[in-house]
């Protein structure tokens, strides 16, 4: 009796582990094929030397990253450097001013009445199903030299006269803003919605004026959903390329045309790899920070990723 | 984890005994409240209160009692200064409040969702109040420790809100607004989400924290059972108009109207076709009553209460004698009803279960019926 039992048992377990290999099985190959095996070769290809045709070549060395750094053959330059900045600072506001928009837009549909959030929302995310592309050659259309807003910045003295908004550095956050919005909008207009209105008038009634009790009530239930925002916005953000390509100009790259111009443009594929790996390093700098804020914050329960 | 509840078997402990002393040295200064022809209207033809005038005197436990729609939660809020009245004077303590924003009224309110807090301890829950209005560390910190202990929820401060269980966030919710010592409690339908078992526990509590306190308490409910066991006064509310103010034994046996009558659980009423002063003609025949037993003039329904019927004993003097058959019984424990045909109309009583023998369906019966008992109601 017992015997059998344990047979039993153990077929079954054996059977089990079978069928978890089996579930398991299309989704790891996936991610080996398409993203461990990936991963690999660009590592090694940023530890090769630049062949003349911009192909990776032996011995390995440091070589890229160095160049990375900024030393070449003329000594160190600052461009790289300038850069990386440059594409931290643009992340850094663009979030931020993200932050700023996407806020009283996802509060002000929460007090919609029901029947129009759907359509409220649905106008937010609308705008990201054209091409990125296409909106961004909007952008430049309508901040180009003679363009009504250029003449108005003009008349402001916020630019010389004859230049258009674009290219420009402004350009650049202005399209980053307006792109990722909805990824800002959406996780915010979710945390609202979850939020007992009683509770703000729990707050009123508690001595809190509106102000503090927003600040008190309302806010910090809004966070999780603001983190969740910040991380759909500010990584992709960070190693955006279409945006600033277009918008930027020679003063405007970002990180990730540092890459894509190593890989395309000036042919240096190591250099561009060890580029890619500096931009997955930040991310993952980046996303743990973030976990660690919102574990603070949500105390010990999850909030993101 | 100990259940702070005391079980409903074991002997009720006053939860007050040991806070006493305390208690008496921490004074606090009941508020009258007076309501002055206050109007609210919601959209073009909603109207939520229709002219209210009430006075609810300080320390007293006053319950707003209606049907859902009937006004009582906006009155409730326009108390606590959520909701501004379109029309007329609120003063609370003597003083016109009616312009001053909720955060500078002395008055905290129980919700009835209880909106407590989610991203905040339940200590933090407890001393948001005190922490708004500016209170030291240290006041906040002795007055929260105070309340939870008041509660029973001491060792409950450290945790989440969403740990705890409905009759613990229901009593997190009384003593966050209890903590600040307000001059008015105000109680949204607090015991609503609660098992029958715990709300009649809570219903006990609640009104012996309000007679310790001696903190005025506006309590809303639909519950006219509720509203009898708890209130010092009712007030019956009705398509936002005040239908009757009194005291539970008022409002029961003496309803001013028709709507009061049924709301507060009466079946029994009949259509006044003649009256004199001492007697009525309805569908059960022509009935003796006493006239002083009278407030109403009009003539309207007869009430004749179930439970002061008598059936099947020898008709004592002075009273009116009903004939009729039992048509339905139904067997409660502590009681019996029945439903009984008389001349063809429908007469409900019931009787205590002293032992007696039952009457059967399809048995004839005589009714008692008393004259005082009996009560005139208006249309």
């Amino acid at each position: 009796m017992t015997e059998t039992n344990m047979a039993v048992r153990s077929r079954g377990v054996v059977s089990e582990t079978r069928h978890l290999l089996f579930s398991v099985m299309p989704g790891a190959v996936w991610i080996i094929v398409f993203l461990v095996l990936p991963s690999i070769y660009l590592m090694a290809v940023a530890f090769m030397t630049n062949g003349p045709y911009g192909q990776p070549q032996m011995p390995l060395s440091l070589e890229s990253f160095r160049q990375l750094a900024g030393f070449g053959f003329l000594g160190w330059s600052p461009g790289n450097l300038y850069t990386l900045l440059r594409s931290l600072w643009q992340t850094l506001l663009s979030t931020v001013l993200v932050v700023i928009v996407a806020y009283p837009i996802a509060y002000y549909i929460t007090t919609c009445r029901e029947k129009w959030r759907p359509i409220m929302l649905l106008a937010v995310v609308v705008p990201s199903w054209t091409n990125q592309v296409i909106r961004t050659f909007g952008w430049m259309n309508l901040l180009a030299p003679g363009t009504p807003l250029s003449d108005a910045a003009q008349a402001l003295g916020l630019i010389a006269p004859n230049m258009g908004l674009y290219p420009s550095n402004f350009a650049v956050t202005l399209g980053l803003v307006y792109n990722f919005l909805p990824f800002m909008v959406l996780p915010l207009y979710a945390a609202f919605e979850k939020l007992d209105t009683a509770q703000v008038q729990a707050a009123q009634d508690l001595y809190a004026a509106p102000v503090r009790a927003f600040w008190h009530a309302v806010f910090p239930q809004t966070l999780p959903g603001l983190l969740a925002g910040t991380v759909l916005v500010a990584i992709p953000a960070f190693g955006m390329y279409v945006i600033p390509e277009l918008l930027g100009g020679g003063k405007g790259m970002m990180l990730g045309n540092l890459v894509a111009n190593q890989f395309a443009g000036s042919a240096n594929w190591p250099l561009g790899a060890a580029g890619a790996i500096l931009m997955l390093i930040a991310t993952f700098v980046g996303l743990y920070a973030m976990r660690r804020i919102g574990k603070r914050l949500g105390g010990g329960e999850e909030v993101v990723i | 984890m100990t259940n702070p509840m005391p079980a409903p078997e074991v002997e009720y402990s006053d939860p007050l005994d040991d806070i006493r002393e305390r208690d008496e040295a921490m004074p606090r200064e009941a508020s009258s409240i007076e309501l002055k022809g206050l109007r609210k209207q919601f959209g073009k033809d909603t109207v939520a209160l229709d002219g209210v005038d009430l006075t609810i005197e300080a320390g007293e436990f006053f319950t707003l009692l209606g049907p859902s729609g009937c006004g009582k939660t906006t009155l409730l809020r326009i108390l606590a200064g959520l909701e501004d009245p379109d029309g007329g004077k609120l003063l609370i303590g003597g003083k016109d409040v009616t312009d001053i924003p909720p955060h500078r009224r002395s008055v905290n309110t129980v919700f009835q969702s209880y909106a407590l807090f989610p991203h905040l301890s339940v200590r933090d829950n407890l001393a948001f109040g005190l922490r708004m209005r500016g209170e030291s560390a240290v006041e906040r910190q002795r007055k929260v420790a105070e309340v939870a202990d008041f509660i029973q929820l001491g060792s409950l401060v450290e945790r989440r809100v969403d740990q705890l269980s409905g009759g613990q966030r229901q009593r997190i919710a009384l003593a966050r607004a209890l903590v600040c010592e307000p001059n008015v409690l105000l109680l949204d339908e607090p015991l609503s989400a609660l098992d029958a078992g715990l709300r009649g526990q809570l219903q006990v509590e609640l009104q012996r924290i309000q007679k310790r306190l001696g903190m005025t308490f506006v309590f809303v409910t639909h519950d006219q059972d509720e509203a009898m066991v708890m209130s010092d006064r009712i007030a019956v509310l009705d398509s936002g108009i005040i239908q009757q103010v009194g005291t539970p034994s008022e409002v029961y046996e003496h309803p001013v109207n028709a709507f009061v009558a049924r709301f507060m659980g009466h079946d029994n009423l009949f259509a006044i076709q003649r009256s004199a002063d001492d007697w009525v003609d309805t569908d059960l025949g022509r009935l003796q009553l006493d006239p002083a037993q009278q407030r109403v003039e009009q003539q309207g329904w007869l009430l004749i209460r179930p439970e002061t019927l008598e059936l099947g004993i020898e008709v004592p003097p002075g009273y009116n004698r009903l004939e009729g058959t039992v048509r339905e019984r139904l067997y409660r424990g502590s009681r019996i009803e029945y439903r009984l045909d008389i001349n063809g109309a429908t007469l409900m009583a019931v009787a205590s279960n002293l032992g007696q023998r039952l009457h059967a369906v399809g048995d004839r019966v005589t009714v008692s019926v008393c004259p005082e008992d009996l009560v005139r109601v208006a249309a």
